[in-house]
């Protein structure tokens, strides 16, 4: 295994030669390009054991949710199995969760639909309110149930209140909820597999996207014909763990 | 204070396209150059691997190449009236960060512009008469011609390996190839893509409507190429992984595969990385810059002294730089007056989705490229009588889907419900058999009055500075034109056998979280005099005579093609004058 990852390496001597002495990372350059064997930066595999961003509840929530968004069928495993709720959980966990690299100074205030959004709340802190709220609904609703212990058709009566406005949650803009959901999960869905979702390519397949071949040379005259290609994903490539 | 570095005779403000090709020029001519880049510094061998490149949720939907807005932003507006608000996640566009710049995620789609589009205002005027145009729109002559910028289109072309087919050598029009484009001096350096079954349909249906389809020129190259400088970029390998990827391959044109591994290896030159350009100084006359002041990632603030200022970075930064070191006079959208902000201006791109028999068409739509596709060129420009339609402008009309990215390109009939089992099975039943292909009208925006750039009054960057700000919205002139070549579009995918035909045109206001194209462009545009631009026709600010823009923010108004084409050969023309003219004798190159 000698993958090195490069923010590893920067504690390293190794790449000390191309840093000015005045900075942690601004790089005086020159001489030729700089290149240094395994300071590639590829991504960390999900593993699917337990949760980091969600508590039980949760969990079970978002679990049962994505598996009506993507129902189990002969396409396709439903969304719990195809690793939709891993996802959504690493990926609230990480950066992502958090808004990282948006700009995020104030003053907040709302705008034009053109503007874009603009509010302050994250996605960690959107799931987080939201989910609360959806059970706490769903208990009115449905005769004390939570989410997760509905009938499917109970389900699909909650979820599509929430895409339409009508099943409203305390505190949250439910609408705005069911948008979230629904794009992060269709992203776990569609994304490599490396990211925790779309587990055995299982989306890939259904739609006939075979993947990561890099290669396709072969094909871009095979005019109207399948590509028999098995699907792969990133981490399926034979470079992957040298 | 600031540390006061050595002397140099150039200060190159950003290492995107503009600043790696006059970097090289200026280092030629016996130049000591230093290159100042915002990024970090990025190569193929380290940054773009084979083994994990290919990931569209990192690269597409997690922005991983872009400057983040953390960094620094913009504000937008529609107009005047409203409150400028900060744009806290990209959306409309895409700006590049790092060594290469834009040039690094590109598509590559390697355009000229039309002869006419460099005398548009005096050529629609004679054509249409000076009452045609709508009052408030601020269109002008660029002052240079396409015969003049010729000669460096062909060493944009040539460096970058660009892979078509000519339309017109040497006033020669040939077959298979674009007939309203300029002369050319040559061919193309490398024969064109090979095209994927969904291009070649909808070639052979806008040809029995009468068009003539080519193929659209291309910076991911069709075979090796070995380009002036020495260095080889390899064959295409049609991944699909193009546009906001880094290329693994080395096969697509960047500043990475043409120019940069010769121009790190001369003595006299040197980039310094993840350093930000603060401001540009200038002596106490305010007409000569003296160099620089960039801030570098641990906070140190240094001065770069310099004879020679050249401004490469994105678009947006070079007005916003200008107006931070108070270079030129700021636009006044009420008077008229000022140059800096004005004319500014992005694209207009509509397109549709063509739905087919699934049984009968399989597009493969993921055996892709990012400037593959065939192309008409009809309703480009002036290319077809404005009279009785009522607007000006227009674009080229392609099928030119990059991609079958999953996450992306997935597209389903517009009555499908947006979850459940009959999303999925209309997901499962369109990927294979859609033309999605949302980029086909590649369109233009003039310019007018009430669209301009100039620093928001509340939302501050990182170190303070206050955010440009756009005002910028539709006007009634591209939403007609939008409309029309839409139609057209869904003409031609009609022809070609879809089941379904929905279009998109381009509808206002302006939308900043509605991907567009990054061609953002203006406002600090090229002209005759001072009273009608920034900067001369070199590129030369008619201000500060050693400091000289590069760029699309020269362009008066944009065309309908991808700018990355003439950006270059602006650069190529720009640095031939500070080359044969500018260094012979320091001042400006044209008197006012």
């Amino acid at each position: 295994m000698l993958l090195i990852n490069r923010r590893q390496l920067l504690g390293s001597s190794a790449i000390a030669l191309l840093l000015s002495l005045q900075s942690a990372r601004a790089a005086i350059i020159k001489g030729g390009l700089p290149w240094i064997p395994g300071a590639a930066d590829p991504p960390t595999r999900v593993t699917p054991d337990g949760w980091q961003f969600f508590n039980a509840q949760e969990a079970a929530a978002v679990e049962a949710f994505v598996d009506r968004l993507i129902p189990a069928d002969e396409l396709s495993p439903g969304g719990k199995d195809c690793g939709c709720a891993v996802f959504i959980d690493r990926q609230l966990a990480g950066p992502y969760g958090r808004f990282a690299g948006y700009y995020m100074s104030g003053p907040f205030q709302e705008g034009t639909k053109q503007q874009g959004p603009q509010s302050p709340i994250t996605p960690a802190q959107h799931y987080r309110k939201a989910l609360a709220a959806l059970d706490a609904a769903c208990r009115d609703k449905f005769g004390g149930k939570v989410f997760a212990d509905l009938n499917d058709a109970q389900k699909d009566e909650a979820i599509g209140g929430l895409e339409h406005g009508t099943f409203k949650l305390g505190g949250t803009d439910s609408q705005e909820f069911f948008k979230l959901i629904l794009k992060d999960t269709q992203n776990g869905f569609l994304a490599d597999p490396i990211y925790g979702g779309n587990r055995d390519l299982a989306a890939w397949k259904m739609i006939g996207f075979p993947g990561t071949h890099y290669d396709y040379r072969a094909w871009i005259d095979r005019h109207n014909q399948r590509v028999t290609l098995p699907a792969i994903g990133i981490a399926d490539h034979p470079n992957w763990s040298l | 204070m600031a540390l006061k570095l050595p002397h140099k005779d150039v200060v190159i403000i950003g290492l995107g396209w503009t600043g790696s090709i006059l970097a090289n020029e200026l280092t030629d001519a016996g130049l000591d150059v230093i290159a100042i880049e915002r990024g970090p510094w990025r190569d193929t061998a380290t940054d773009f691997l084979i083994s994990y490149v290919q990931d569209e949720l990192r690269y597409r939907i997690q922005h991983e190449l872009f400057l983040r807005p953390s960094q620094i932003s913009v504000t937008f507006r529609n107009n005047g009236n409203q409150t400028a608000l900060p744009v806290r996640s990209w959306g409309a566009f895409m700006l590049g960060n790092g060594a290469g710049g834009a040039g690094v995620h590109w598509n590559a789609e390697t355009w000229r512009f039309l002869p006419t589009d460099f005398t548009l205002k005096s050529h629609l005027t004679q054509r249409y008469g000076a009452g045609f145009l709508p009052q408030d729109m601020t269109i002008q002559d660029w002052g240079i011609t396409y015969d003049q910028l010729e000669p460096h289109y062909d060493a944009f072309e040539y460096l970058c390996g660009t892979s078509g087919q000519a339309g017109n050598l040497k006033g020669a029009i040939q077959t298979g190839g674009n007939p309203f484009e300029g002369v050319r001096s040559r061919p193309y350096p490398t024969p064109p893509m090979k095209q994927g079954y969904g291009h070649t349909l909808f070639a052979q249906a806008a040809q029995e409507l009468g068009y003539k389809p080519f193929p659209q020129p291309s910076g991911n190259l069709s075979q090796s190429y070995t380009n002036p400088l020495g260095v080889t970029l390899g064959q295409c390998t049609y991944c699909g992984f193009c546009e906001w990827f880094g290329c693994a391959n080395y096969s697509k044109a960047t500043p990475q595969t043409t120019v940069l591994p010769v121009l790190l290896r001369k003595s006299n030159f040197e980039a310094r990385t993840e350093c930000e350009v603060m401001r540009i100084n200038l002596d106490s006359t305010g007409k000569r810059a003296t160099g620089v002041t960039f801030v570098d990632s641990s906070g140190t603030e240094f001065e770069q002294p310099a004879d020679l200022v050249l401004l490469c970075a994105f678009q947006l930064f070079n007005v916003q730089l200008l107006l931070m070191s108070g270079i030129g006079k700021l636009y006044d959208p009420n008077t008229g007056q000022g140059q800096i902000g004005r004319n500014f201006s992005h694209q207009t791109v509509s397109g549709g989705l063509g739905f087919f028999d699934k049984d009968k068409y399989n597009f493969n739509p993921f055996v892709s490229a990012g400037a593959i596709g065939m192309c008409i060129d009809e309703f480009n420009g002036d290319n077809f009588d404005h009279g009785p339609l009522g607007f000006v402008g227009g674009g080229y009309i392609g099928q030119v889907q990059t991609n079958g990215r999953p996450i992306e390109t997935t597209a389903v009939p517009p009555d499908t419900p947006a979850w459940g089992p009959k999303w999925k099975q209309a997901l499962r039943d369109n990927y294979l058999s859609t033309i999605n292909c949302g980029a086909a009208c590649h369109a233009s925006m003039y310019s007018y009055r009430d669209v301009y750039l100039d620093l928001d009054p509340t939302y501050k960057d990182r170190f303070g500075r206050p955010l440009l700000r756009m005002t910028i919205d539709f006007h009634d002139n591209e939403l007609k034109m939008s409309a029309y070549l839409t139609d057209k579009y869904a003409e031609i995918l009609q022809k070609m056998g879809a089941k379904q035909v929905v279009k998109q045109p381009r509808r206002g206001p302006y939308d900043v979280t509605a991907y567009q194209t990054s061609h953002l462009c203006g406002g600090a545009i090229m002209g005759t005099n001072p009273d009608n631009s920034a900067l001369n026709i070199y590129l030369q600010s008619w201000d500060v005579p050693n400091l000289f823009v590069q760029g699309a923010t020269a362009f008066p108004q944009n065309a309908g093609y991808n700018p990355t084409g003439t950006v270059g050969a602006l650069a190529f023309w720009s640095a031939h004058a500070i080359r044969t003219q500018y260094l012979k004798n320091p001042g400006p190159l044209v008197h006012a």
